[in-house]
């Protein structure tokens, strides 16, 4: 069964994953709204940026991290000029981590979700007196609802499924940093299989009922009525 | 048949040859990455062999050999590992012996930091001491003892962060991130010296050896290669060569 | 009606499109249906786009009773400018009720600018009936009166409509012509409409712009437009005339209403309209006969005294003769032998025998 160890580890799990994804609707959703309304030239290399870490290894991703964060990188000089301190091996070290690495899993859906919106709506909004940001809240946040709840599952979903750049970031600290795929590379790397059953099934069930959420939310079909 | 009678001598050409040079596929423990690579290349060029090697962690390699992955060798990072897959009936039953044994070092990427009696370490002039997961690496588990012989546990336990290997240890000391770290001799050891930074070499007394122990598989039984190369990882050619890497041989 | 209107609306823009450009100087009078008529590609929802300012031309100009929406870099945005804009599709919000639809512009307005009540706006389009449902469960013509009826809750001071009946099969434009009808009866404001269907300007314009290749060609009231001989719509098979008039007398005995204007009157089945009650007629050129005498042995009841202003060639065979009757337009479209043997000329006093008339309210 699950030690004190492991419930330790899937607190910690459900808290970095749950800060990230409130980070990222925050910090995604204007992303994704100048992405899907920008025509500008530099709309596919920020695209481009943002999408990196789907294709992009962990590991590379957490060795860069590893690198910038450090005291000689400019994440670490920059965390440093703030007063933070070094970032690695903390756990605000591991949400702006997560944070990037979840990122694309958040400004997909809602780009997605606002382009399928398209102008007219905005356009109607305007000849009824709805400033722009007035409209964003009023009518684009309720048309892109399934948006946000997608992104929001999806950004959870994969934070927690987070490993490589934990392992390569977070110093397998019980509380701060050890979270529960890290736990489960433990309990496997020390043939302590059966711990390891555990955990793992339990992460296979968790990701079956996201992905069934998902498509929940996300039924076929219009979304704004002609 | 045509095709048949063009290949009769091609195929009678290539085994008439493996009749005199085997293959042996060799699971090796990623510290001994940079050393085996070339013992492997001058094992093939003395005796016509050729040694296919893959690396990684003990820990996977034994859950990938008793789900059995192809391999007919091991080089494992501890002595723990073979023996237990030898009681469990997985590798050739004698062929067990020690091919390295891993000196540790306190390790820090700025010069001067580390002095060579480790009082660095009682000091606590550091926010981070990396070491390798001493639960998974034989490494991880010395430096631990070290510290305990040093009576430090209780003064560094919040100061440790860990790396799953030694390699990732060395990662974590190497970019600055942690001050100190314990890591392989072998690991910051260049043409025979400590290349950068400063270290003190762990005497030998503050923890149990790190053996690491080679082992022939069930799968490489009565493998002409494999046995070749047991033989040849004790050749004074190869001891010399491991030597030079800051491992001890018995 | 041409020296009435006052040029309310004062509009140049340009603009260039791959593929398309506007170039158009135009004012529109300060009230009644101000009709942007042309085929389709001719700029004329781009047109009602920059007065809307949902398009911004790089240098435009556009002043709306003397108050400046657009001068060089200055630009009052879409979202400050009270105006009512009906898209071709109805595109109501639909995570919004009907009701909460039509609030949705009101609840964004000062009291104080609230001219238009909703319940007004509801009574006057016949929603009230559709308050709690929701946009999926309209037909697309109560979608239609919704979205007019939200336009007109904001109080604009201007209506545009793009081709609000475009979208609509043939039974929902029957349903809705009588809701612009009305709009444009009791409006005070000026409703700029734009269509490309004779019919609908016919029945509604008051004024008309004409667009072609993003150029306004030519604009004036609907009663010169339609009878000017060198504009396209006077010609062809469908050319005729529309005339505003009002119910003069009914006749219990035939069962006919009189409806009067400048020109004489015209007698037309019993209607139910009290007297003085404006109707809008349409006249097509081709059902107007010439006489040079009133022949009182003819089976037509409607004879205007008129006379020839212009004759203008149609087909080999036809010409379209404009008339005088009383200061209106008319249109008359005969053969060319017909014209010869009466002689007809310019100054010519003559009698037009209106064979039909189609009431268009």
């Amino acid at each position: 069964m699950l030690t004190d160890s492991d419930y330790s580890a899937i607190r910690l799990t459900l808290e970095l994953a749950g800060l990230t994804t409130a980070l990222l609707l925050v910090i995604g959703t204007p992303i994704a709204w100048w992405l899907a309304r920008t025509r500008c030239w530099w709309k596919a290399p920020v695209s481009a940026v943002v999408t990196l870490p789907l294709v992009l290894p962990p590991t590379v991703l957490g060795f860069y991290l590893l690198v910038a964060m450090g005291p000689n990188g400019f994440l670490g000089q920059f965390s440093h000029a703030l007063g933070l301190g070094n970032l690695p091996f903390t756990f605000p070290g591991l949400v702006f981590a997560s944070v990037l690495y979840s990122m694309p899993f958040v400004v997909q859906p809602l780009q997605n979700a606002f382009n399928a919106i398209g102008d007219r709506p905005l356009e109607v909004a305007a000849t009824l007196r709805a400033s722009p940001l007035d409209t964003f809240f009023s009518v684009v946040v309720p048309l892109a609802r399934p948006g946000f709840i997608t992104a929001a599952i999806l950004s959870f979903a994969h934070t927690v499924g987070e490993f490589g750049v934990v392992l390569m970031i977070g110093g397998n600290i019980e509380g701060k940093t050890r979270v529960v795929s890290v736990q489960i590379y433990n309990h496997v790397e020390a043939m302590e299989y059966a711990e390891a059953h555990w955990l793992a099934g339990g992460m296979l069930a968790f990701s079956f009922l996201v992905l069934l959420a998902v498509n929940f939310f996300n039924p076929q079909g219009k979304r704004v009525s002609p | 048949m045509k095709q048949i009678q063009l290949f009769a001598p091609l195929l009678a050409l290539t085994c008439a040859f493996s009749a005199y040079a085997d293959e042996v596929s060799v699971a090796v423990a990623a510290n001994f990455t940079t050393p085996m690579k070339t013992i492997a290349a001058d094992f093939e060029k003395d005796t016509g062999h050729k040694a296919i090697l893959a690396f990684g962690s003990t820990g996977k390699f034994y859950a990938q050999i008793k789900n059995g992955a192809p391999f007919q060798m091991l080089l494992a990072a501890d002595d723990e590992t073979p023996a237990r897959l030898e009681k469990e009936g997985a590798t050739v039953a004698g062929s067990r012996f020690t091919y390295a044994i891993g000196a540790l070092v306190l390790w820090s990427a700025k010069p001067g930091f580390v002095d060579d009696k480790g009082a660095v370490l009682a000091k606590g002039d550091f926010e981070h001491l990396a070491l390798a997961n001493p639960k998974l690496a034989p490494y991880g588990a010395a430096a631990m003892e070290t510290i305990a012989k040093m009576g430090l546990t209780d003064k560094l336990q919040a100061r440790i962060v860990q790396g799953e290997n030694i390699g990732q240890a060395y990662q974590f000391a190497a970019t600055g991130n942690a001050e100190l770290g314990f890591v392989a001799l072998s690991q910051v050891m260049k043409d025979g010296k400590i290349g950068s930074g400063s270290a003190w070499i762990v005497p030998a007394a503050m923890h149990a050896p790190i053996r690491q122990d080679a082992a022939i598989l069930a799968n490489g039984k009565g493998n002409a290669a494999a046995e070749a190369l047991m033989k040849y990882l004790r050749s004074a050619k190869a001891t010399a060569l491991i030597k030079s890497y800051g491992y001890t041989v018995e | 009606m041409a020296s009435e209107h006052i040029p309310a609306i004062d509009a140049r823009f340009r603009l260039a499109y791959p593929g398309f450009s506007l170039d158009v100087d135009i004012k529109l009078p300060g009230r009644g249906v101000s009709a942007l008529f042309g085929p389709s590609g001719s700029g004329k929802t781009t047109l009602l786009r920059c007065l809307a300012g949902l398009e911004r031309t790089p240098d435009g100009y556009l002043a709306l009773g003397g108050e400046i929406w657009q001068q060089g870099p200055a630009f009052v945005p879409t979202h400050r400018r009270p105006l009512g804009y009906v898209f071709q599709e109805a595109s109501l919000f639909p995570h919004l009720s009907v009701r909460r639809n039509l609030e949705y512009g009101l609840r964004r307005i000062a009291d104080g600018a609230r001219r238009v009540s909703l319940d007004s706006a509801i009574e006057l389009l016949g929603i009230g009936h559709l308050l709690e449902r929701i946009p999926d469960r309209l037909s697309g013509g109560e979608r239609q009166r919704v979205a007019i009826a939200r336009a007109l809750a904001v109080s604009p001071r201007i209506l545009l409509m793009d081709e609000p009946l475009a979208a609509l099969d043939l039974a929902r434009k029957q349903e809705i012509l009588p809701y612009l009808e009305r709009l444009h009866d009791e409006l005070e404001i000026p409703l700029v409409y734009v269509s490309h269907s004779p019919d609908e300007v016919a029945r509604l314009a008051d004024y008309m712009v004409l667009m072609e290749g993003g150029k306004a060609v030519a604009s004036g009231p609907i009663h010169e437009m339609l009878t000017r001989l060198d504009l396209p719509l006077a010609h062809g098979d469908e050319a005729g005339v529309v005339i505003d008039t009002t119910v003069g007398e009914h006749d219990e005995i035939y069962h006919l209403t009189r409806l009067d204007f400048a020109g004489g009157g015209i007698s037309v089945a019993r209607q139910p309209y009290a007297l003085e009650h404006h109707v809008r007629l349409r006249i097509p050129a081709r059902d107007i006969s010439l006489a040079l005498e009133r022949h009182g042995d003819s089976s037509i009841l409607n004879v205007l005294p008129a006379s020839v202003v212009e004759i203008a060639d149609e087909t080999p065979a036809h010409v379209m003769v404009r008339l005088d009757a009383g200061g209106v337009p008319l249109l008359a479209r005969i053969t060319r032998k017909s014209s010869a043997l009466l002689g007809l000329k310019p100054g010519m006093a003559i009698f037009a025998q209106v064979k039909s008339v189609a009431l268009l309210s």
